[in-house]
């Protein structure tokens, strides 16, 4: 019984926003199959109540001081601007509401 | 009508803008200018390569804001990577909290109708801000990342809200707290303080909650009140039909009062939450916890209970003067160094002072033209008699005008009531000579006219006159 | 003309020589910039030539030297940089389409440092794509060639920043190690490279694949350059929030000091069964020379390697999924011709734009992150992650530094592995767990093949252990002189 199907590997492939061909889904969906498998080992390994390892730094986050700096200059922000009007960053129409933000 | 066989179970998502001088996770500026992407720098670009630091005054800011409400500080926190793809989120991810939040419980007490509420908290947490899109006709949007990166705290209320007009309340409520706290300026209409809503209903008297729906894109006081009311009756209106609410997330329309499904058909949410690796824990000692406690102001609804309780202020008066921290902070300092009761002071504040200063905060500012003590000592040449309180009024209009204090005023131009008794007996004397047939007529049994006289002694002189002292003399002459 | 003396130079040497003047800057940036003119056709390991830059900076030294001012430690040094450094005003592609034509407006905090130590960069150096790869196969552009044997891979994803050091297409490099992506290549090439412990050095600048696991380091022909490297680049930088505030060690100074006294560790899950007999032959002959220069062998356990592989892939590949989601055409990059909607613009920008090996990482990390399989997969690799780290814990309570191969196996061919990624992925089996740790590791040379390709000897130290790897690995590189070999100039 394959771990993951051709169909869960599209629905990922949009989550991620990728688009992938036939034959990349196809092809990906084996190679994933071989390595969700050899990763089974780690989801099968008991490890009791250890704590996960987040960082590999001991210390708490370093804190820095509400002093505002100079920003990039309006050329630099945008100077690899695929496309741009003005000083915006141009986008195909959003549809208002289809996301997150207002 | 059918809404009332239910109840309505509500819960607000309140984003609030924290006012520090820089963003959350980079230095560029928080104010920023007209032109776009004037004020951004790698990390808030999402540019290839760039880190995330933590701004020490954010934290700070939150931190006042939980001990304000009561939440517990957790000593140790995290960020958490929240992942979605839209054009104003740079890094394709928001870098917030989500399994371990800085703050967890609190409750926002408020008063509903003269009743006083308490809504409960889930939790706060930090998170960063997204960039702002701009549609025009054409096919195309516009992304300006100057707002990327500015600090939002999330306050996730539990369901205890069970109207519209409480919600609304709620609102104002954290208004006042946030800008008492002095940590954001709370302004719904300009985008400080942002509130998503969670409407079900159920029947009164059942234990489950309702399917819920999301409302978003509530703009002001008056959207909150209106959209979760639309909310209610569409449901209620399902609901009659036997039919099931939707769990959905719909979009506000203020222009035409009304909700649109903003379901998207393709792609449910899964946020794809993980611990933030760029940023290791935050740890909050309990000497910052210590420190920041000591730095609380009163806080609005303690000074409600002060003004009320031990001032004996109605509720209504009370409610305006603790509604911004700088009036309240105006009314405590002219209260106190004056000896006229609170309630005068009250009265002066809310009538002359509110109506002449436009933006309450400008009470705290150095160019205010009647600061506290000059109120102060207005008021109390009225309770002591030497100005009655039309000429008071005057001389307030003046001292906002010019910059003057009530005692220059009156000394430079002899405002001062004339309560010299031998001056108005003359004048008193005087009128009553003038005006025989009135006098007449009063003796007569019309003891309105007193009033007539009165007038007349008070224009002889010039309004000056005290009245009461004017009163008691005319009404021995008369008889 | 200097070309003899430069070749086989160490950076002390050089950069003493600018110093000394007894060559300019200038005359080194010339010696590399027209070896990689000649010769860089074949190997493939520069993605850009910056002569213009090199050439001006190479001049300030020079004016520097000569007003009698201090140039730095690295005077005139010329230096090859990972093109997944961020370099202002040169283009930093990180091996990838995507980023083709992205001209970043800031500069990494290590490449700065070099720079302001006198260092000259002479280029972006290629790269897996993203940093995800074993072989240099992955770059969009074109692969590295082993100059040991130009039908064989560099090793990757550092795999420019190795081979440019061994055929001396500049004096050092930098490269980042997530899994292995330093010392493996360091190991298939012939050259020092070393992984320092995890904020050591500042990832400011440095483009992320994995956040937790990217470690920038040093690459030189010696452990003394890759020393000379690191403490230019280590310490705090306030960019970085996973930076370690502790002031910087003497590392040059630990190349010199010996290891008298010091425990080697050897363990055993790095020499089971079956191992390639020309790389055991190699790396054991190596430990015990390490032993007859005075250090005590010890043997140890860590008993969770076998779940190294696995944990690392789960850990990396969620990681990657969440830093490559900023590669959308909006702000910087490829962007598709066309696109009808926002859904599209993202999908063909980011289809068009990334290699096979992202895709699939993305795909994987993607999955192992959904709601649902988070605790399942992520959240039990990160538990296995403090398992493993904890083994290292452990062990450094019986040893101060541990001796393993650095590879299963010398460079392979071209094309060899493409068929199968497991098999790639199974060939960091030696470097990454330290990586998941944190920990210091340096490969250097310790022999050949028949073939006379070489083999990689990996000093692995504790947290903040740089000393002590520099000791031993110092002390092993005086008793040798493999280091000294280098390959025939490709004809």
């Amino acid at each position: 019984m394959p771990r993951i199907q051709p169909d869960e590997v599209r629905t990922i492939a949009t989550l991620a926003r990728l688009r992938l061909s036939p034959e990349e889904i196809e092809r990906m969906t084996h190679e994933l199959d071989a390595i969700l498998e050899y990763i089974d080992t780690v989801k099968n390994l008991d490890t009791g109540d250890t704590e996960p390892m987040t960082h590999a730094v001991p210390f708490d986050c370093p804190l820095r001081q509400d002093e505002p700096m100079p920003s990039l200059s309006v050329e630099d922000a945008l100077q690899n601007a695929p496309r741009r009007r003005d000083s915006f960053f141009e986008v195909p129409r959003i549809v208002p509401g289809s996301g997150e933000g207002s | 009508m059918s809404v009332d066989r239910y109840e309505a179970v509500i819960g607000l998502e309140v984003h609030v803008h924290l006012a520090s001088r820089s963003k959350i996770f980079s230095s560029s500026s928080t104010t920023f200018g007209e032109q776009p992407n004037s004020c951004t720098d790698p990390v808030c670009l999402g540019l290839p390569g760039a880190l995330p630091v933590l701004n020490r005054a954010v934290v700070d800011a939150a931190v006042r804001l939980g001990l304000a409400v009561g939440s517990h500080i957790r000593p140790r926190c995290r960020f958490a990577r929240k992942h979605y793809f839209y054009p104003d989120l740079p890094k394709g991810f928001q870098i917030s909290q989500y399994e371990e939040p800085l703050c967890e419980g609190g409750a926002v007490e408020f008063r509903l109708a003269g009743e006083a509420r308490t809504v409960r908290l889930t939790r706060i947490h930090l998170e960063d801000d997204a960039g702002k899109n701009i549609h025009d006709d054409s096919g195309v949007s516009f992304v300006d990342f100057n707002r990327a990166g500015v600090p939002l705290a999330e306050i996730v209320s539990e369901p205890d809200i069970r109207s519209s007009e409480e919600a609304a309340e709620y609102m104002r409520a954290l208004r006042t707290l946030v800008r008492t706290l002095g940590i954001s300026d709370g302004n719904m209409e300009e985008g400080s303080l942002r509130c998503d809503a969670n409407v079900s209903l159920r029947l009164h008297g059942a234990e489950k909650l309702g399917t819920k729906a999301e409302l978003k894109n509530i703009n002001s006081f008056k959207h909150v009140r209106e959209a979760i009311e639309h909310e209610i009756r569409r449901q209620a209106v399902i609901l009659d039909r036997g039919e099931a609410v939707v769990q959905e997330t719909r979009l506000w329309d203020p222009e035409r009062g009304l909700s649109q499904s903003m379901r998207s058909k393709e792609h449910a949410h899964d946020y794809r939450y993980f611990p933030e690796p760029d940023l290791p824990p935050l740890a909050v000692d309990q000497a910052w916890i210590d420190r920041a406690r000591a730095s609380l102001p009163e806080l609005p609804e303690k000074r409600f209970r002060r003004y009320t309780e031990t001032l004996g202020l109605s509720a209504q008066d009370a409610g305006v003067l603790a509604s911004e921290r700088e009036i309240a902070d105006y009314f405590d300092a002219a209260s106190k160094s004056c000896l006229a009761p609170a309630k005068k002071v009250a009265n002066w504040i809310i009538n002359e002072v509110l109506a002449r200063v436009g933006d309450p905060r400008a009470l705290a500012a150095a160019a205010l033209p009647v600061p506290a003590s000059a109120l102060a000592e207005l008021v109390d040449l009225v309770e002591r008699g030497t100005l009655s309180g039309k000429l008071a009024k005057d001389v307030f209009g003046r001292m906002w005008q010019e910059k003057r204090r009530a005692g220059d005023i009156v000394a430079s131009e002899s405002v001062a009531l004339v309560s010299d008794a031998g001056l108005i007996e003359e004048t008193c004397k005087k009128i009553v000579a003038a005006h025989p047939d009135e006098v007449a007529r009063f003796r007569a049994g019309q003891s309105k006219l007193l009033g007539f006289f009165v007038g007349k002694v008070m224009k002889e002189m010039a309004g000056k006159a005290d009245p009461k002292t004017a009163n008691e003399i005319l009404q021995k002459l008369l008889g | 003309m200097a070309s003899p003396q430069v070749k086989g130079a160490t950076i002390a040497e050089l950069a003493d020589g600018v110093r000394a003047r007894k060559w300019k800057a200038r005359e080194l940036v010339e010696f590399y910039l027209d070896r990689i003119a000649r010769l860089d056709g074949r190997l493939g390991c520069y993605l850009l030539v910056d002569a213009d830059g090199a050439r001006r900076r190479a001049d300030q030294v020079d004016a520097t030297v000569g007003a009698g001012r201090d140039p730095g430690l690295l005077a005139g040094v010329p230096i090859g940089l990972k093109d997944i450094f961020v370099t202002r005003g040169l283009e930093t592609t990180a091996g990838s389409k995507i980023l083709r034509g992205f001209v970043p407006p800031y500069e990494s905090t290590v490449s700065a440092r070099l720079a302001a130590a006198g260092a000259i960069a002479l280029g972006k150096l290629n790269m897996d794509e993203f940093a995800m790869g074993s072989s240099n196969e992955n770059s969009a552009f074109r692969p590295v060639h082993n100059p040991w044997d130009l039908e064989r891979v560099p090793g990757g994803s550092s795999g420019g920043s190795a081979a440019s050091v061994a055929a001396s297409l500049c004096a050092g490099s930098l490269g980042t190690d997530t899994g292995g992506s330093i010392r493996q290549p360091a190991s298939l090439c012939g050259v020092a490279g070393m992984k320092p412990t995890y904020g050591r050095v500042s990832r400011y600048g440095v483009i992320a694949f994995a956040s937790s696991l990217d470690h920038p380091g040093p690459f030189g022909r010696t452990v003394e350059d890759v020393a000379m490297l690191l403490e230019v680049i280590a310490g705090h930088d306030p960019c970085d929030a996973t930076s370690i505030p502790s002031p910087v060690g003497r590392y040059r100074q630990a190349c010199a000091a010996g290891l008298a006294g010091m425990r080697v560790g050897v363990p055993e899950e790095y020499f089971q069964a079956g191992m390639d007999p020309e790389v055991e032959a190699a790396v054991r002959g190596a430990i015990d020379e390490i032993a007859r220069a005075g250090a005590k062998l010890v043997p140890v356990s860590l008993p969770h390697t076998q779940y190294a592989v696995a944990t690392y892939y789960l850990v990396c590949t969620a990681e990657a999924s969440s830093n490559l989601a900023r590669y959308d055409g909006v702000r910087y990059g490829h962007r598709t011709a066309e696109a009808a909607s926002l859904d599209e613009l993202y999908s063909k920008t980011r289809g068009e734009g990334f290699g096979v090996e992202p895709k699939r990482r993305i795909i994987l990390g993607t999955y192992v992150l959904r709601s649902g399989y988070y605790e399942a997969y992520y959240g039990k690799a990160l538990r296995v992650r403090r398992k493993i780290a904890d083994d290292f814990r452990a062990v450094f309570d019986q040893c101060d530094v541990l001796a393993t191969p650095t590879s299963p196996t010398a460079a392979f061919k071209l094309g060899e592995r493409q068929a199968d990624p497991l098999q790639m992925y199974l060939a960091d089996i030696y470097t990454v767990a330290p990586a998941l740790a944190g920990v210091p590791a340096l490969s250097q040379c310790c022999g050949f093949t028949k073939g006379n390709l070489p083999i990689g000897l990996q000093i692995i130290g504790p947290p903040l252990g740089e000393e002590a790897v520099f000791r031993v690995a110092g002390e092993y590189q005086r008793h040798t002189d493999w280091h000294k070999r280098l390959p025939k100039d490709p004809s």
